[in-house]
């Protein structure tokens, strides 16, 4: 029974309890659900001032199977998503992943990520993390007895959360603004910008793995985990633009990387497959083409 | 033991300076500011940080950090002292998240609102920005975001208390005020009044002096 399945149900109880209060109410108790994953809006009124309790089966039973579980709010597309995946797969952490709806969007997502409405979410002890940088730094400091996913010396540290950074606030925006170039011209431009990025990571690379395997040198750390993400949109991008981004000339240790970075037991579940990827991206651009005005 | 050499390559009146300097105040640590011209930038700033070309940066024994939070964080981690994110795995996460809405939703918005002449960008920017300070409205819950004392979200959110009344005066805008923001508001006048804040905060006049006068040629641009 999931913790999804739960709150869905347990809102729709309370929304109706808050509309008629014919409704017969009988006792109801509620383990660990605290009132930061039910919303203020669907039950926080009704509960506080009705103190209504419903006994209902699936309800109870799940809050008593999900005490402690940890739970990955995600969609299997996303890049964002398999950062928080490869994280708790390197520190071993049992999980379930919980594949958002969107259209419309889960109550579980509104009221875990109110500020942003958006995947991944993971959930630990009833506890929401957004924004998938900092999940993966979560779960290195809460897992601490795992693999190390953060370097441990602070200069090396900075470094990967500023290419980090540099990913999420220019590279990846400009990669997926090649997908949806408005000309040949714009789309080279764009293509030259993002084969730019990879010129200085590859360098990053050569800095930062001392001549190892990863960016985090002997093993995949926070930056093999925020570029490595990237790699299935990359061959997406290659794919429809029928140009080669990663490149044995240009970037050959990037080449090399992306190679052992795929096949490591920590990624190669969760990197989703880019034919799979390809059919998605030609969906959302079909999509996208018939909702805009000509 | 060996001497630190700390340089922070930077401008007055950058709120992104400003909380390097907030931080290595709160650690005790000296350095030597270096100050930038932005409009002719110098051989170091260009070494120092290639890829975006802007300040800050610290330099501690001649290695380059740059991004304001990533060096926030950095000192933290690099000197010990007063703490700067919380020890808590789950606060440290709360921390982050809320320093980097700020730069994502807040600070970026408000700043689109006033230096803009398009009518229906700085309606969108307003709206967004009022919307990111209710946020932080909500979440404020104690004396400082950081709870009895300041940290991370409160050196963050140093551009909302100090820049961001200073800017909208500029554009005669009603962004954040006492009204619609009560308890944010009282904040921005208990952490702008905490003595070390108060020493790494720039003279308000020739600021506001400033940013009028690039709004003022903006508008004459326009035209």
């Amino acid at each position: 029974m999931s913790m999804y399945i739960a709150k869905s149900r347990l809102s729709y109880i309370h929304t109706n309890i808050h509309r008629t209060q014919e409704i017969v109410c009988s006792q109801i108790q509620l383990f660990n659900m605290t009132p930061k994953i039910l919303s203020k809006d669907i039950c926080g009124r009704s509960w506080n001032t009705a103190r209504c309790y419903i006994l209902d089966p699936f309800v109870s039973l799940a809050c008593r199977k999900t005490k402690s579980e940890v739970k990955l709010l995600g969609a299997w597309p996303s890049p964002f998503v398999m950062r928080a995946r490869i994280a708790l797969n390197i520190k071993s952490v049992s999980y379930e992943f919980l594949e958002e709806t969107f259209q419309p969007k889960s109550p579980l997502l509104l009221d875990s990520n109110p500020v942003y409405k958006k995947v991944p979410v993971l959930i630990n002890q009833d506890k929401p993390i957004c924004e998938s940088l900092i999940i993966v730094q979560y779960v290195d400091d809460v897992w601490s007895s795992g693999p190390s996913i953060l370097p441990s010396e602070p200069y090396d540290r900075a470094i990967a959360r500023f290419w980090a950074t540099y990913l999420d606030d220019k590279w990846y925006p400009t990669l997926r603004s090649v997908r949806g170039a408005k000309g040949e011209d714009d789309r080279k431009k764009l293509i030259t910008e993002v084969g730019e990025g990879l010129t200085l990571l590859e360098d990053a690379l050569n800095k930062t793995s001392r001549g190892k395997d990863f960016f985090g040198g002997d093993q995949i750390g926070y930056l093999d985990i925020a570029f490595g993400c990237f790699l299935g949109w990359l061959r997406v991008t290659e794919s429809l633009t029928g140009v080669k981004l990663l490149d044995q000339v240009k970037t050959p240790c990037l080449v090399k990387w992306a190679e052992r970075f795929c096949a490591h037991g920590a990624v190669k579940d969760v990197m989703p497959q880019t034919e799979k990827l390809v059919e998605f991206a030609k969906m959302l651009m079909a999509k996208m083409a018939a909702s805009t005005p000509n | 033991m060996a001497q630190e050499d700390v340089k922070l390559l930077g401008v007055v009146g950058s709120p992104f300076v400003c909380r390097v300097q907030i931080a290595l105040k709160l650690k005790g640590v000296e350095y030597k500011f270096v100050t930038q011209d932005l409009q002719n930038k110098s051989e170091e700033l260009l070494k120092y940080n290639p890829i975006h070309k802007k300040v800050p940066v610290l330099v501690h024994n001649e290695r380059p950090i740059n991004e304001s939070l990533v060096i926030v964080e950095y000192i933290d981690e690099a000197w010990k002292g007063k703490s700067i994110l919380p020890a808590d795995p789950y606060q440290r996460a709360l921390a982050r998240f809320w320093a980097k809405f700020i730069d994502d939703k807040v600070f970026g918005a408000a700043w689109k609102s006033v230096f803009t002449v398009n009518e229906e960008e700085r309606e969108k920017n307003v709206k967004e920005t009022h919307e990111g300070l209710q946020f932080l409205e909500d979440e404020l819950k104690g004396k400082f975001f950081g709870g009895e004392e300041y940290g991370l979200v409160d050196i963050a959110a140093v551009n909302i208390a100090f820049w961001v009344p200073l800017v909208q005066e500029v554009a005669g805008l009603q962004l954040f005020t006492n009204d619609k923001f009560p308890k944010l508001y009282k904040w921005s006048q208990e952490f702008l009044s905490q003595p070390t804040i108060k020493e790494c905060l720039p003279p308000r006049d020739p600021i506001f002096s400033f940013f009028k006068a690039r709004y003022e040629s903006l508008l004459a641009s326009a035209k």
